[in-house]
């Protein structure tokens, strides 16, 4: 939490910057290398809004990238086009991903925040045969 | 690229025309509205304008005031010069976003076109829709007629867009009193209008890829009130010096004077009306047929209505003996905002003048030179007694039985 300041000390207007310094070529700077301002959501964990996680089984990901471009809040990370994870400090559970998951069976599955992830990888569900 | 619109020295324009060619003029990026009586002809003007490739920037047509503002907000935060027009209902329903405005410091010009409020409805002039946005937080500049209309909005976007203030401002003028009717309208060239205004200077862009920023953040009892107070303070302390620049800028320019207050004849006067619009104009006409009978009588206009110029107001009052506070909105349950407010602005100063209140013009009823001379007489009559000799707050030009409160 930034410090609290006095009436004097803000921008007018209650304005917050993403960065703490001027940028460039932003769209291909990773998140991680970015210079992020203790105002922006980035450095904000709300990991403890979910009730629900997704987990991801790479074992069937075929990296269409759906997940990536459907997450409403930028959390599952993708390197060289390639699903790669979800960032649980600002995946909400919205379950969007595995809604748009197109792989059988799916490669995102929404389990109990509390589970532990091996044991929800264990109870992956097999493929669904198509009825004939 | 925008044609050059050859002007005549002195245009016969009406109040809508004089801010829809001062508009023009400041070549704005983008204007989003929603046309509504008796402000519609700036924007159905500027259209023209645009259809006629004498305007370069975007023209949004929107669903509602609330969306109007609403886009020239975005407009404003994104980078670049806006500015709308509305009157009455339309003002109403933009109040929300007037305070969302205000609030994110974005310096949108906007002509409120004075129109009253409903119910009953109503399309002519009076000032409820300014009373209603006096809190809001924006500059609130006063026109008299068409020419302050024109010369105003040049001053307004000099003003607003300033550094040092990044505040939006609304100018006033009477609906349907000035906004439509002619009169001759001294202009200035595109280029010297142009050139006046300056170059739009963005601030905080919130497109501004090297350094993007946030509008519009959620703020709670931790943050909230030290956010309110920066506003206010600026608005109290930041305003005034720019303004008076830019007034004395525009004299230098054009040879025409703006003060934050008109002061007609107060040095010597006993007895003086307060008042806003076109009844500044009539009230000093009033006031100079009184003065060759010999009756020491002067008129405050209040040219800058927000932030209110309390010690321009206190000093210009300082031998006064009797002040008639005119407001054109009704009041609801109390007195009238100018009554309110001079009174707060003299209850400490050395000087203590009978202060009264008349209630006029509600709706568009006319304010007659007959009226302003018993305004006028009862104020030299309380000037004499050294006290009331009515009651404080009195109606004018109401039919019925004659309505006094207090």
């Amino acid at each position: 939490m930034a410090e609290k300041r006095g009436w004097d000390e803000f921008d007018a207007g209650a304005i917050l910057f993403s960065f703490n310094e001027k940028v460039d070529n932003i769209a291909t700077t990773l998140a991680e290398d970015r210079p992020y301002s203790p105002s922006n959501s980035f450095t904000a964990s709300v990991g403890d809004w979910r009730v629900e996680k997704p987990i991801f089984n790479k074992d069937f990901c075929i990296d269409c990238q759906f997940c990536w471009i459907y997450c409403p809040d930028v959390s599952i990370i993708a390197r060289d086009k390639k699903m790669v994870g979800i960032d649980f400090d600002h995946c909400k559970g919205c379950g969007i991903c595995v809604e748009v998951c197109p792989t059988n069976p799916k490669s995102l599955l929404m389990f109990d925040e509390n589970k532990d992830d091996d044991a929800c990888l264990a109870s992956w569900p097999e493929k669904d045969e198509k009825e004939k | 690229m925008a044609d050059k619109m050859d002007l005549l020295d002195v245009e016969v324009w009406d109040g809508n025309m004089a801010a829809s060619q001062a508009m023009r003029q400041a070549q704005i990026d983008v204007v989003a509205a929603y046309p509504i009586t008796p402000s519609t002809p700036v924007v159905e003007n500027y259209a023209g304008f645009l259809a006629n490739n004498y305007i370069d920037g975007e023209f949004v047509l929107v669903e509602s005031e609330h969306a109007a503002m609403s886009a020239c907000i975005g407009a404003s935060a994104a980078g670049g010069r806006v500015a709308t027009a509305t009157s009455s209902q339309g003002f109403a329903l933009m109040v929300e976003t007037l305070y969302q405005a205000s609030g994110m410091r974005v310096p949108i010009i906007l002509n409120v076109i004075n129109r009253a409020l409903a119910a009953p409805l109503n399309v002519n002039g009076d000032h409820s829709d300014m009373y209603l946005g006096r809190d809001s937080g924006w500059i609130q500049f006063n026109a008299y007629n068409a020419q302050d209309a024109y010369d105003l909005n040049l001053i307004a976007f000099k003003v607003a867009e300033d550094h040092r203030v990044r505040l939006p401002a609304m100018i006033h003028q009477d609906g349907f009193m000035t906004s439509h009717t002619a009169e001759g309208v001294l202009t200035m060239p595109d280029e010297e209008a142009y050139a006046f205004v300056g170059d739009f200077k963005p601030m905080n862009g919130m497109l501004d890829f090297e350094k993007p920023a946030t509008y519009g953040v959620q703020t709670e009892e931790d943050w909230h009130f030290e956010h309110k107070a920066r506003q206010h303070n600026d608005l109290m302390t930041k305003v005034f010096p720019v303004i008076e620049e830019v007034f004395d800028a525009f004299e230098a320019k054009t040879g025409r004077r703006f003060d934050l207050i008109t002061n007609h004849k107060l040095e010597d006067a006993d007895a003086v009306i307060v008042a806003m619009g076109t009844t500044v104009d009539t009230a000093m006409m009033v006031a100079d047929q009184l003065r060759a009978e010999g009756k020491k009588v002067g008129v405050l206009g209040l040219r800058v209505i927000r932030p209110f110029p309390f010690e321009k107001i206190v000093e210009a009052l300082s031998n006064v003996k009797a002040v008639c506070c005119m407001d054109r909105s009704s009041p609801h349950g109390t007195v009238g905002m100018l009554y309110n407010e001079f009174c707060g602005a003299m209850y400490n100063s050395a000087n203590k003048p009978v202060i009264t209140n008349y209630i006029y013009g509600l709706g568009g009823r006319d304010m007659t030179v007959e009226y302003l001379k018993g305004i006028f007489a009862d104020g030299l009559a309380n000037a004499e007694a050294g006290k009331p000799t009515t009651p404080l707050q009195q109606y004018i030009g109401v039919r019925g039985p004659k309505l006094s409160f207090l």
